[in-house]
């Protein structure tokens, strides 16, 4: 039997009769139409539909969107505010650091927390950071070349509503 | 009118690529984004036995389910298919028979998910189980078992024997004979986009399917051929794709159905494959025993190579003929071979198909031979970088087996990899168990043949102009993360001197685009690179001549850079609108001064090269690349674990159009060559694959990652596009020999099995001690006479 969900993505209301199995990935991609949200797996192996929710890092193939009532969740597609891509998304573009660019919207997510969390990580911060997304295309070199930069650029910035505000 | 090198250049620079934005704001629509009013969803119904007779099939039940609108079975598609046009040993859903675990049977469509797979649960199969083949010797020994029965060779899919020269000359003349048994353990690509297509046929009679393609080319045939409707109704729409590695280059079953399926039910409907059916669906890297044997002069001299392998193929052919000639004709390079013999037997089991992945075919017999290269280095007590420059290849020379070599650097690439990593001065000297090894490859840019005799061109762009300023390239090419567009747009910016982020490509769609092959053989860069490269130089000559006019000038001293057309010979009118053009400008003006729009297509054929053998019709390549690679590795004696502390990779790219795409080629090679030594292996348990998830198909994470140093050599190739070679696979070839080299410079063991996995490691230290132990040399795998192993 379907229930109603209601929860806040990307910073707007959302409401909508959701069966108890359906995944936070398939909701937001077939209900929200947000299909930035990539399934690589479905079994929560691969970090492709990474989201965060509450500003958590959580994989939303395993995550049921009954879960997610009165929760804040933001997408790849919420990342950018007022017109700007967020700092980690230019520097993933001037890098190169997405190939194909299936990983890429699970990676930037983790990444901005990464980087909310960590400001100045270190190689092997960054490393274990990232290894919940597996990237196939580019061996992470370029990605970590990202991080680096977008922690820079970062540093220099106060911190925006994109980043989420995490709930303890 | 010509390029003016000494004037800036949009080659070279690092800003980006084209399609970056939309990959990393979300807004990328692969297969699986998109939804059409009315969609419905497929599915697949795959077998449960490796090889058994389909006695009885009833879709009753699931036809009558509530939601279900079409279920289809083998005789609704029985046309045969086959990525190969001599191997044509697939249909769409098997008929008669199942030669593996999840051969597709019967596909429905329903108005979602859950309703297709309650469907799929309602039709009945009664199986007839046949003896299985599961392992290369049973395929040649079992001639009472055929998993294809009419086929030419009983289970043999091909056999591939050539010879040049007297081997056996050439091995009198050695001094020293190399002989060693390899096993390269078979591999899957994992792109994280599982495979999806979306079928909608439309009640014209046009058909038009999006696929996560590789080859929307030779799909748009298939389709056509398949679904028996006319190629001019057929569309194919590649969206982006989240990689392939060359695991979308064959026709897929889902594409076939969800065509068939639209047809039949008038609505469009969407298959997209779970995680473990791409684990079945493979086509990835064959397993390859091999045996080889290398004769060598003291002086370094290679005189005679033998060589043999056996390919594990699995159920079907896919591109399993060709893989059988690649698995052998890229020998003769990159070291000079006066005489060579090769045998390569593919074989068909009840597994999943292998077929082509990065560096197809060529992966596994460069393995092999860069091992042999350094035991015959220590056998000899020379240097493995000296042997390997001794032998090195020339430019404007023909291989044994008549493979034309054009630009070649790989003297250059040995040079800045032994540099870089410090090699020469770590080799011997790091300590117990902390190794450097080093190897080399070449790899095709693109193959002098298409699959199916054509003598058409391999690659055609198309290129709009018009008032706005705007450039729209039309091509057919598949950009599957590889960077193709970027390449296409760099190409046309540095021609026609504007911003690549003005540019539209449109690519890989049948109905726009003209056709190219597609993305397979590391083709792209060198065939529709030259493509692209002569249709911008022809929009740009449709400009100069209305422009030198205009400006009192001759068309060949036009300069066409940073969005303005001036006079070379006066550089100081570049901003000065009296003197000089808007490339806007530039483009009214030509169409004011002719009255036409300003357009022009380009086209690429390969030399006609290669004939001087017949069977060699498949190695032949306009160019090859070159690569060099390091490794540098600490081994733990306790638990047989090897990490690689940091690879350098230096490669003969030719030139590198956008120098951040072509590095990440680079490290995409190394990092797919780290997991194939240390992690991946797509193996059975009996018929049953062991690990179809990515949890239990290791593949390496950002913490598996070592460090990968990239440097760029470019040898300026006379026929590439500015002198552009392949950079997608060439480079994964030097990888895992590297890594073994590095492992025998640790511990003193030759890892002559792939993947070099800890109880392996562990196999071979215990072999070294026990026959130190007994006071003879440690030989891990058995060299019958004056081998290099272990000494």
């Amino acid at each position: 039997m379907r229930q109603i969900l209601r929860l806040t993505v990307n910073g707007e209301a959302a409401e909508s009769l959701v069966a108890p199995h359906q995944s936070l990935a398939d909701f937001l991609r077939e209900d929200l139409g947000l299909t930035g949200t990539k399934h690589g797996c479905d079994l929560g192996d691969c970090g492709a539909c990474t989201v965060l929710v509450d500003g958590e890092p959580r994989l939303s193939c395993i995550t049921l969107a009954l879960e997610c009532e009165g929760r804040e969740v933001t997408t790849i597609e919420g990342v950018a505010r007022d017109g700007r891509v967020h700092p980690v998304q230019e520097a993933f573009d001037r890098c190169v650091a997405a190939q194909c660019g299936y990983c890429t919207p699970g990676l930037v997510l983790s990444c901005v927390a990464l980087l909310r969390d960590n400001p100045s990580p270190s190689e092997a911060q960054i490393r274990a950071g990232l290894s919940g997304n597996i990237c196939r295309c580019t061996g992470y070199t370029k990605i970590m070349d990202a991080v680096r930069e977008a922690a820079v650029e970062l540093a220099g910035q106060a911190p925006s509503p994109a980043e989420g505000s995490r709930r303890d | 009118m010509t390029d003016r090198p000494d004037a800036p250049s949009a080659l070279g620079q690092r800003a980006g690529k084209i399609d970056g934005p939309p990959k990393v704001t979300g807004a990328a629509v692969f297969a699986d984004d998109l939804r059409l009013p009315r969609m419905l969803i497929g599915k697949i119904l795959r077998s449960p036995h490796a090889h058994a007779r389909i006695a009885r099939i009833d879709v009753s039940r699931a036809r009558a389910l509530p939601g279900v609108h079409a279920v289809i079975t083998g005789e609704d598609l029985p046309e045969r298919y086959g990525v190969i046009p001599v191997s044509q040993d697939e249909t769409a859903l098997k008929i008669g028979k199942v030669r593996m675990v999840g051969d597709e049977v019967a596909a429905v469509a329903a108005v979602d998910e859950d309703t297709a797979l309650a469907a799929l649960a309602l039709i009945e199969v009664d199986y007839e189980p046949l003896p299985e083949i599961l392992t290369v010797e049973d395929a040649l020994t079992r001639s009472d078992v055929l998993i294809h029965e009419d086929a030419k060779n009983g289970n043999v899919t091909k056999r591939v024997f050539q010879r040049y020269g007297n081997v056996d000359e050439g091995f009198a003349e050695a001094d020293v004979i190399v002989e060693d048994e390899y096993l390269y353990e078979a591999s899957t690509h994992v792109p994280l986009e599982t495979h999806c297509a979306v079928g909608h046929y439309t009640p014209d009679g046009k058909l038009t399917v999006w696929s996560s393609t590789q080859i929307p080319h030779y799909l748009h045939r298939y389709l056509a051929r398949v679904l028996g409707i006319d190629a001019a109704r057929v569309r194919v729409i590649k969206p982006e794709v989240g990689a392939g590695y060359g695991g979308k280059s064959d026709p897929f079953p889902l594409e076939f159905c969800a065509a068939e399926l639209s047809r039949r039910t008038g609505r469009p409907v969407k298959i997209a494959y779970t995680r473990e059916e791409v684990f079945y669906a493979h086509r990835g890297r064959h397993q390859f025993k091999m045996w080889l044997k290398m004769g060598v002069k003291k002086s370094g001299e290679i005189t005679a190579i033998d060589y043999k392998c056996w390919l594990d193929g699995g159920a079907y052919s896919s591109f399993g003929v060709v893989t059988s000639y690649y698995a052998g004709v890229f020998m003769t390079l990159p070291y000079t071979l006066p005489r060579y013999r090769f045998e390569a037997i593919r074989v068909f089991t009840n597994k999943p198909p292998a077929g082509p992945k990065r560096g197809h075919g060529a992966i596994q017999p460069r393995f092999a031979l860069e091992l042999h290269i350094d035991k015959a280095a220590a056998a000899l007590g020379i240097d493995p970088v000296d042997l390997r420059r001794r032998n090195c290849v020339e430019p404007g020379t023909e291989t044994v087996n008549g493979l034309r070599i054009t630009s070649v650097a790989l003297k250059e690439c040995l040079d800045a990899v032994t540099k870089a990593s410090g090699y020469h001065e770590k080799r011997g000297r790091l300590g117990p168990n902390r190794g450097i090894g080093l190897a080399a490859s070449t790899y095709m840019c693109g193959a002098n043949h298409s699959i199916y005799a054509s003598e058409g061109p391999h690659s055609t762009v198309q290129m709009k102009l018009d008032r706005s300023g705007q450039v729209a390239i039309f091509s057919g090419t598949a950009d599957i993360g590889q960077g193709s567009v970027e390449m296409l747009g760099r190409i046309a910016a540095e021609v026609l001197g504007i911003s690549t982020r003005d540019m539209r490509v449109v690519e890989g769609d049948t109905d726009l685009t003209p056709v190219d092959l597609g993305s397979y053989s590391s083709r792209v860069t060198f065939m529709a690179g030259n493509a692209v490269l002569q249709a911008a130089r022809r929009c740009r000559d449709q400009l100069a001549g209305p422009v030198a006019a205009k400006l009192g000038c001759a068309p060949a001293d036009l300069v066409f850079r940073d969005h303005r057309i001036w006079p070379g010979d006066h550089p100081e009118w570049k901003d000065d609108p009296a003197h000089s053009l808007s490339f806007r400008q530039g483009v009214e003006v030509a169409e004011a001064a002719t009255g036409q729009g300003i357009g022009a297509m380009g086209s690429y054929r390969p030399p006609r090269i290669g004939s001087r053998f017949r069977q060699t019709s498949v190695g032949p390549s306009p160019a090859y690349s070159f690569t060099a690679q390091v490794a540098e590795v600490t081994v733990d004696p306790e638990t047989g674990e090897i990490s690689i502390d940091r690879i350098w990779a230096a490669h003969d790219c030719g030139k590198a159009i956008n120098p951040q795409v072509v590095e990440g080629q680079v490290e995409g090679c190394v990092y797919m060559g780290v997991g194939e030594a240390l992690l991946e292996e797509h193996v059975f348990r009996g018929a049953l694959y062991q690990s179809p998830s990515i949890l239990e198909y290791k593949i390496p994470t950002s913490l598996d990652t070592p460090p990968i140093e990239v440097l760029l050599v470019e040898s300026h190739d006379p026929e590439g596009p500015f002198g552009a070679k392949e950079a997608g696979e060439g480079p994964q070839l030097s990888t895992v020999p590297a890594i073994a080299n590095a492992v025998w410079d640790a511990t003193g063991v030759w890892m002559n099995e792939t993947p070099f996995l800890p109880e392996r490691v562990l196999k071979a230290l215990e072999a070294k001690r026990k026959a130190e132990a007994k006071g003879r040399t440690a030989a891990v795998a058995p060299a019958p006479r004056g081998s290099g192993s272990g000494t």
